[in-house]
């Protein structure tokens, strides 16, 4: 535990000193907050809670690419060779990344939150419990899907392809970006086995409905699930050194990552309520105007 | 004097690919001892420190350090050694400080850092970024890591490799320090100067095979290498007299020196001052160059450490 901890000040002592970092994790979710808010929501003050939820999933996701691209670096350059003949071991690396980028991913949500409080006038603060929850969870499981990834890729070029690649697809048929409901159906159809929906979705209903733990029960045990897994995969996956490539029988263990997502999604859509209470968190915060703005 | 071995190895071999890296590497080093695997690129010496180290699996053959298997002991392994790999990277924005301190808090038993500091004369670069320090420093850097749970046995992968002659230096004096507090130390270069300064016994890789293996002067007696006598006169002498001296096997004439090859080297000078009284004749200059690793290595080879 001791080396955990020593790992994760150090790691956050770096990322703080590399501004890429820093522009990724602090500016570029702040700056979508001014463009959701002020922007998408024209001052209307009701769309404020509902716009936050998206940014707020939208920087929580940002821990896939977080600290986990620095154990690619890491690894590249040969300096987790160097920590191998310590007794630190792989899980406290791993445990490092999540918590050392969780630390990291805190202080941008307060921000948010102060902001959209302070400088956009939101009324309520939604339930904070559930609010803190799912960011906590959302974290630790996107986070831990970005290590399957440094784990699974060989060079830092590859890993910020995948990275791109699924980041988009999170962003933009999670809710995140464009509201769930006015997804095409399709659209919607494959959104419910992803993660991120469930966060996106989790976090409105927490902001705008205030709904409590209780309620978000599926929510959390889809998060939970995705954490436990990706990160039981990634230290199956851990590699220390640069030159011993990812073989074929990993990327295949990193399949299994998606297996809780169709189960979910699988009983979402059996039983549904997720997508009619995303319609009712759009329906109850939007006036007919700025609903037309944001489908514009 | 009796002692046991603190580093074992038996047989190992190791095959990347179509490339066999090992073919049967044996030896063991005693407490205390300095240790060197000498040869060139690519002879396996990497390896086989890799494998001691725990980084690497041998295909066949068996280690041990301090009694331990560097792949089945954990933590208990690794409280025993330090290492310096051969090429040690940390992130280019860590601060010298931060790695010992961070390095340091991994083990039970550790050094301070302000005593790693100073002995490495690092003290004035305790706050810089590892990226910020030259070749040298960053060495020393990596030495001081090395050190940093007092280990009792310790790698060091080329320590002193692309660095210049005085930094070089410098880092011997390191190791020679090392050697008088009872360290047992590993080290493995393609320099025989290091070699020949810093161990106690040395083996000679080439091609994944220990091809000779001794102390430096008994790799020197073994062999057939001569030694080389040059010899400066008053009066010249005809070549065929001195060839008769004992022990010479060779002599050749290079503008006024005459050059005697002796694998007697004592007989030989004693040989040759009778024989010179006798002639009255007078001796100018003598040089004597012993044969080096390198000759012992072409011998054994037919080829320079460094081709």
């Amino acid at each position: 535990m001791s080396h955990t901890w020593a790992l994760t000040v150090s790691r956050m002592r770096l990322a703080m000193r590399n501004r890429a970092f820093l522009f990724f994790s602090l500016i570029m979710p702040i700056a979508f907050l001014f463009i959701y808010a002020g922007i998408f929501g024209g001052g209307n003050r009701q769309a404020v809670p509902y716009l936050l939820a998206e940014v707020l999933a939208l920087t929580v996701m940002g821990s896939f690419w977080g600290l986990s691209v620095q154990l690619v670096t890491f690894r590249e350059q040969g300096i987790l060779r160097r920590f191998r003949i310590t007794p630190a071991g792989a899980s406290a690396m791993l445990a490092s990344s999540l918590i050392s980028n969780y630390f990291m991913t805190l202080p941008t949500i307060v921000i948010e939150f102060f902001l959209a409080r302070w400088v956009f006038h939101m009324s309520g603060l939604g339930n904070l419990t559930s609010v803190f929850v799912l960011v906590t969870l959302g974290t630790i499981s996107f986070a831990s899907l970005g290590l399957i990834v440094a784990s699974v890729t060989n060079t830092m070029q590859e890993t910020q392809i995948i990275n791109q690649i699924i980041w988009f697809v999170f962003l933009f048929i999670s809710g995140a970006t464009i509201p769930f409901p006015i997804l095409p159906n399709i659209v919607q159809a494959v959104a419910v086995y992803l993660p991120a929906t469930y966060l996106v979705s989790g976090l409105q209903r927490a902001m705008i409905d205030n709904t409590g733990l209780a309620s978000l029960g599926s929510y959390l045990a889809s998060l939970i699930g995705c954490a436990l897994i990706a990160f039981l995969i990634s230290a199956q996956l851990f590699r220390w050194d640069p030159e011993a490539k990812a073989p074929r029988r990993a990327k295949l263990w990193a399949l299994f990552a998606i297996i809780p997502f169709l189960l979910l999604g699988a009983w979402e859509t059996a039983n549904g309520s997720l997508r009619s209470h995303a319609m009712k968190d759009l329906q109850s915060i939007t006036q007919p105007a700025s609903l037309e703005r944001l489908t514009r | 004097m009796l002692s046991t071995a603190v580093i074992e190895v038996e047989n190992l071999t190791k095959r990347y690919g179509d490339v066999e890296a090992l073919r049967g590497v044996s030896f063991s080093v005693s407490e205390g001892e300095v240790f060197g695997l000498l040869g060139p690129n690519g002879a396996g010496k990497t390896t086989t420190v890799e494998i001691l180290e725990g980084l690497r699996t041998p295909d066949h053959g068996r280690v041990s350090v301090c009694g331990l298997d560097p792949q089945r002991s954990g933590a208990e392994f690794k409280y025993v050694i330090g290492a310096a790999l051969q090429s040690t990277a940390l992130p280019d924005k860590m601060r010298v400080r931060e790695a010992l301190d961070l390095f340091g808090s991994f083990y039970p038993r550790r050094r301070g850092t302000p005593e790693l500091l100073k002995r490495f004369g690092l003290e004035e670069k305790r706050h810089a970024f590892y990226a910020q320090l030259s070749g040298g420093q960053k060495q020393r850097l990596a030495l001081a890591m090395a050190l940093v749970n007092d280990p009792r046995v310790v790698f060091l992968d080329e320590p002193t490799a692309g660095l210049d002659p005085q930094v070089r230096r410098e880092i011997y004096g390191i190791i020679e320090e090392l050697k008088k507090e009872k360290k047992t130390i590993l080290l493995t270069t393609h320099y025989i100067e290091e070699a020949e300064r810093l161990c106690d016994r040395v083996a000679i890789v080439d091609h994944g095979n220990v091809i000779a293996l001794g102390t430096p002067r008994e790799l020197k007696e073994r062999s057939g290498a001569v030694t080389r006598i040059t010899v400066r006169m008053s009066r010249p002498e005809t070549n065929g007299a001195l060839s008769t001296l004992e022990g010479v096997t060779e002599c050749r004439t290079e503008a006024d020196d005459y050059l005697l090859y002796s694998t007697r080297v004592p007989r030989t000078i004693v040989a040759l001052v009778k024989h010179l009284e006798e002639r009255n004749n007078e001796l100018v200059s003598l040089e004597i160059s012993a044969p080096s690793l390198e000759d012992i290595f072409l011998e054994l080879t037919g080829r320079r450490l460094r081709d």
